[in-house]
């Protein structure tokens, strides 16, 4: 039997999940709504962002009175550049994924960066968050972030 | 201000390219042709449909083939009452397994043209063939009683 007589066929799976938030995930992901970024403060004094539930030292619940805004604009930590971006990705061009500390966060959130090519990325370089137009309380509320100007 | 959020939507999506392999790419190629055939394995003499190329159990290529009847014994059937994302046909529904005459292993298919209810084990059903036919076994479109008498349990008892 040749070889192109062996059938090849699209198999796609897809799962409608859908999660509830809890009070601390969900005010990070009102603050987007908002087009604020909400992070948590932990026992040591450091600001986490996204906020976490837990304090990661201690173990105890972190409450309502903890969460601290945070800027819109930040430094890139780590980062590793996507060459072909797939269907579901935030950018349909060449971009960075990125780890980005926030003005006044001690953690890095994961986001992509449209840097429009890898030579124009580096570990250290700001970049500014870039708001989706219409927001709904979700991490793609932030459609990406890009490089501050100078 | 607007409520806040409660609940996040986390779809996911997988996307594969699947092949079949060379047994069921025939296999596929003569349901085109509104065929079944299967392959029988030279140790143990079973007859597999659809066709893997080898048998699993003695390990050895299952060069042979065998042609299938169309029309079969329910051994086993589960009645689907509940509604799920993507689901093509009306609730209640019958999903069997179908002891195919001449094989030694069930498919899997819808057993309609019968009232849910009245599906049972031993059950005798033929295949119900779409006139446009493809390389899916969807081109069968369901099984439906063929109207004889049960078959008694000591002939499929082994594929329960």
């Amino acid at each position: 039997m040749p070889a192109d007589d062996v059938l090849v066929a699209p198999n796609i799976l897809e799962y409608p999940y859908a999660r509830s938030v809890g009070p601390v995930i969900g005010r990070f992901m009102t603050g987007l709504r908002d087009g604020r970024i909400f992070g948590i403060r932990a026992s040591d004094g450091r600001v986490i962002v996204p906020p976490t539930e837990y304090d990661p030292v201690t173990s105890e619940t972190l409450g309502e009175d903890r969460f601290v805004e945070v800027g819109q604009a930040g430094v890139v930590t780590t980062w590793a550049w996507v060459h072909q971006p797939r269907e579901r990705h935030p950018l349909q061009r060449p971009f960075g994924w990125a780890l980005v500390r926030l003005d006044g966060a001690d953690t890095g959130l994961l986001h992509a960066v449209d840097a429009g090519d890898e030579s124009r990325m580096a570990t250290g370089m700001r970049v500014r968050v870039r708001w989706r137009d219409e927001r709904v309380g979700e991490i793609q509320d932030i459609a990406c972030f890009a490089p501050e100007a100078g | 201000m607007a409520e806040p959020v409660t609940r996040i939507s986390t779809p996911m999506r997988l996307e594969y390219r699947f092949t079949p392999g060379r047994a069921a790419s025939r296999f596929l190629r003569h349901v085109e042709q509104g065929e079944l055939l299967g392959q029988r394995c030279p140790n143990c003499r079973k007859v597999y449909i659809p066709p893997r190329g080898a048998c699993a159990a003695c390990g050895v290529p299952t060069d042979e083939e065998v042609r299938v009847a169309d029309k079969g014994t329910v051994t086993t059937f589960c009645v689907v009452n509940v509604p799920f994302y993507g689901q093509k046909i009306e609730i209640p529904y019958v999903s069997a397994t179908i002891l195919l005459d001449g094989a030694d292993i069930g498919i899997f298919h819808l057993v309609q043209e019968v009232p849910a209810e009245d599906v049972h084990m031993g059950m005798r059903v033929e295949a119900v063939w779409h006139d446009e036919r493809r390389p899916t076994l969807e081109s069968i479109s369901h099984f439906k009683p063929t109207g004889e008498p049960d078959a008694p349990f000591e002939s499929y008892k082994d594929y329960v």
